[in-house]
């Protein structure tokens, strides 16, 4: 454990629990300005946050304490990947004890988490949605373990900081047939994993079609803002993740002096990825439902041809 | 046109309808109406196309026990019609295979009917009329959705109960009527000039329509005659509610898929469509243009413009159908078939997306609009079908308006009050093809002018039965879009 490491991780989760809100405004923004309007601006979902957390914290009748826990562990979780995952610095003290599998088991814990809050309602839309989501869930984690796999391969190791430094000492490596494989199979799963379109519509109103949302349409207030503040820094750790893993200059290692400019360039990444992201989903529809599984497997395939290229193309 | 009006018994009453509907009518509207004796009265009207025919079928009952003989085993909307009756007048009709409630809402007391002259204010919440419970589907791993009356959106109340198995759609029932506002009700006792406003409002969306219809009710029944100038007048304004509902549907179908930026797109020409409407007639939902007698028009619509925008919704079209994801969610989801159609009695886009010819601007004419009318109609009745003739019928409404406002002049133009009472009760009907479908008012006048009677039939009435049916096999996240597709109107359903 170095103090740059410790140092390094508590910039990370604060960047991710500061910033995140503030990447979906970006996104927000970049929509809106692409199709035509105005749009709230890059602070409304702080300000969406702050208006919720000055409600009163209301559960629905019949309800359990899993429903109230749900948000908590799925910000809990969320916290703690973003000081594990190689954000800023490769050096994070958690490194060693969690690696990729930690890391992926940890947003699958929120995620059914919050499948259960959903279910614990009771209403039609909570089971449906987390129906739904389970569905995703279930195509979506092979995936993201195998395509971090294939990159792990050549590097021996699954910690996802071992994985990155061997990706900034060798740069060629990223543009290996593994590493293209697993980058695509990586962006499709990332973008089903928050939510995004063409797997699910985050703007829509139309709750019969929602997968996410579907399963928090009961949370109110604070729980609410847990749920919507945690479901935006998992949005960031994974673009983040997906960055630093193919695009890893800039990253602070074991130096503290670097720090401040890692801190800065992930910034500027995430947020060019997430102004990608939202630029793209403007030229995007939603799939029929029954079509994204058609999608994730897809994905599947090229992170299993990802793996088998990392053993037989390097 | 061939118009008639038969007084019937109640035993005479099926072999007549059958008959009617035999040789190529349909059943357009069926009103039960209490005399001034108290004595209750069913008029049937029946319209058939080509050579255009109206019939009316009357039959007097005996108001101690007003029975009918049911004619839901000859037509599925007489059955709906019936049941709309025994709700609002008390009128049983006999033998009906389905004799649940329809417009009476959960809580209204037993045995009170709004429409009676006796009906008073609205009582409190009593004891209802029987339990109507949904139908349960059994099976393993079927569980219902119930959706609703209140919505996410800015729409109107209806309650949605799927039974699924996963995600698909076993059954649907589409239980509507939470909001009657007793506009029938509230045009007896006024003058039709004074009743123009609440025929406006009948469903804000169709305010032209409405207004036509229940303008030509009245002429009819006063023996007005319109000018062809202002008749045109008239049907331009009905092509330019048709433009902007249209393109407001058709963004709303692309917002339903996850398209958004194509319905920022159809929002702009939206706009515009309804700043040309608040020049053409002061109101951006065309208020105010049609009057009893006549028309007024502030401005003529500019063909110019309307060419530009016509080039516009023709490239956003392409844009909507040339993506793939877009295409695929459309293709195929939610046929109705024609027979279904047909059987039902379905109107307006629905019907023709199905592949039945129906269209009142041709059968009904209120000026004759050849040859600029086209009647666009598709013949697979799924979403894509309906988006489809959407956009052909802006095409089809572009070219009305620019061959209509050749040559016209803003103005008023109107022959109202009529220069005597009708002197007698008169009775007349208005026929108009509203963008959605065909909007039927019948109207009574008593011997002063003032209005007796006023049924009105939104083609959403005939509609909303085949939703369900065309969701049979869907999966949940289809439904609104599908429902998009329709578009019905729950103000114009429940009056």
């Amino acid at each position: 454990m170095t103090p740059a490491g410790t140092v390094g991780a508590a910039a990370q989760v604060l960047l991710v629990g500061a910033g995140s809100p503030l990447l979906v405004g970006v996104m927000r923004q970049v929509r809106a300005r692409m199709e035509g309007r105005a749009g709230a601006g890059v602070w409304q979902p702080w300000r969406d946050l702050r208006k919720l957390l000055r409600k009163e914290a209301i559960a629905p009748d019949g309800t359990g304490p899993l429903f109230r826990l749900a948000p908590l562990v799925l910000a809990g979780t969320a916290l703690v990947v973003a000081a594990v995952v190689p954000i800023a610095t490769t050096a994070s003290p958690l490194d060693g004890s969690a690696d990729l599998f930690a890391v992926t088991a940890l947003l699958a814990l929120g995620t059914v988490a919050l499948a259960l809050g959903g279910l614990d309602t009771a209403t039609a839309f909570g089971g449906m949605g987390a129906s739904r989501e389970m569905v995703v869930l279930a195509l979506v984690e092979p995936t993201i373990l195998m395509s971090v796999f294939a990159l792990s391969a050549r590097v021996g190791s699954t910690d996802l900081g071992a994985i990155v430094t061997s990706t900034l000492h060798r740069p060629e490596l990223v543009a290996s047939p593994a590493s293209l494989l697993a980058a695509v199979a990586l962006a499709v799963v990332v973008i089903a994993e928050t939510g995004r379109l063409p797997v699910d519509n985050p703007s829509t109103h139309l709750e019969l079609t929602m997968i996410h949302e579907a399963m928090v349409l009961e949370y109110a207030g604070p729980d609410l803002a847990l749920v919507e503040w945690a479901s935006a820094m998992r949005l960031t750790v994974l673009l983040g993740l997906f960055a630093n893993l193919f695009a890893p200059w800039g990253i602070a290692g074991a130096s503290l002096v670097m720090l401040p400019v890692a801190v800065v360039v992930f910034t500027v990444k995430v947020a060019l990825l997430g102004g990608a992201l939202a630029a793209g989903e403007v030229f995007m529809a939603k799939l029929r439902m029954f079509r994204v599984p058609e999608l994730l497997a897809g994905s599947f395939v090229l992170a299993v041809l990802a793996v088998a290229a990392s053993f037989f193309l390097v | 046109m061939n118009v008639t009006a038969t007084e019937v018994t109640p035993a005479e009453l099926p072999g007549r309808a059958a008959a009617l509907l035999d040789s190529g009518h349909r059943l357009a509207l069926a009103a039960a109406h209490e005399d001034p004796d108290g004595s209750l009265r069913v008029v049937y009207l029946f319209t058939a196309a080509s050579p255009e025919r109206r019939a009316e079928l009357r039959v007097r009952l005996d108001p101690s026990d007003p029975v009918v003989p049911s004619l839901a085993h000859l037509s599925f909307p007489a059955g709906r019609f019936e049941r709309e009756m025994h709700d609002l007048y008390g009128i049983v009709p006999a033998d009906h295979p389905l004799p649940h409630r329809l417009v009476r809402h959960h809580h209204w007391p037993r045995g009170w009917y709004p429409m009676r002259a006796d009906a008073g204010p609205p009582p409190e919440f009593g004891d209802p009329e029987g339990p109507y419970p949904f139908v349960q589907v059994e099976g393993p791993g079927v569980y219902e959705i119930p959706v609703g009356p209140v919505h996410a959106g800015m729409i109107e109340p209806g309650h949605f109960r799927f039974s699924v198995v996963g995600e698909s759609i076993l059954k649907l029932k589409a239980r509507l009527w939470f909001v009657h506002k007793g506009l029938e009700k509230l045009f007896e006792g006024r003058l039709p000039a004074d009743a123009l406003p609440l025929a406006e409002r009948v469903s804000g969306d169709t305010a032209v329509g409405h207004a036509l219809a229940f303008c030509l009710a009245v002429e009819d029944a006063t023996g007005v005659e319109v000018s062809p100038g202002a008749q045109r007048a008239r049907a331009l304004l009905l092509e330019l509610e048709r433009l902007y509902n249209h393109v407001t549907d058709l963004g709303a179908l692309c917002n339903d898929v996850g398209h958004s930026i194509l319905n920022a797109q159809f929002g702009r020409v939206r706009e515009r469509l309804l700043r040309l409407n608040a020049a053409t007639t002061g109101h951006r939902l065309l208020r105010g243009g049609v009057v009893p007698g006549g028309s007024v028009l502030l401005a003529v619509p500019d063909p110019e413009r309307l060419k530009g925008l016509a080039d516009d919704i023709g490239e956003l079209v392409g844009l909507a159908l040339g993506h793939t994801v877009v295409l695929d969610r459309f293709t195929g989801t939610a046929p109705l078939s024609l027979d279904a159609a047909r059987d039902l009695g379905v109107l307006g886009y629905v019907a023709r997306a199905s592949g039945l010819d129906v269209d009142a601007r041709r059968d009904h004419p209120l000026t004759d609009l050849r040859p600029a009318l086209t009647v666009p109609t598709r013949a697979s009745g799924d979403v894509l079908a309906r988006f489809e003739i959407r956009a052909e019928e802006i095409a089809a409404s572009i070219a009305l308006v620019t061959d209509l406002a050749y040559g016209m002049s803003p103005g008023l133009t109107s022959y109202w009050p009529p220069l005597s009472a009708p002197g007698e009760r008169a009775s007349g009907v208005g026929i108009v093809e509203g963008w959605r479908g065909t909007i039927v008012h019948r109207v009574e006048l008593t011997a002063d002018g003032t209005l007796a009677r006023v049924k009105i039939v939104d083609p959403s009435f005939f509609n909303w039965p085949a939703l369900p049916v065309a969701l049979t096999g869907a999966i949940v996240p289809d439904f609104p879009l599908v429902n998009k597709s329709f578009n019905l109107s729950y103000a114009g359903n429940d009056l």
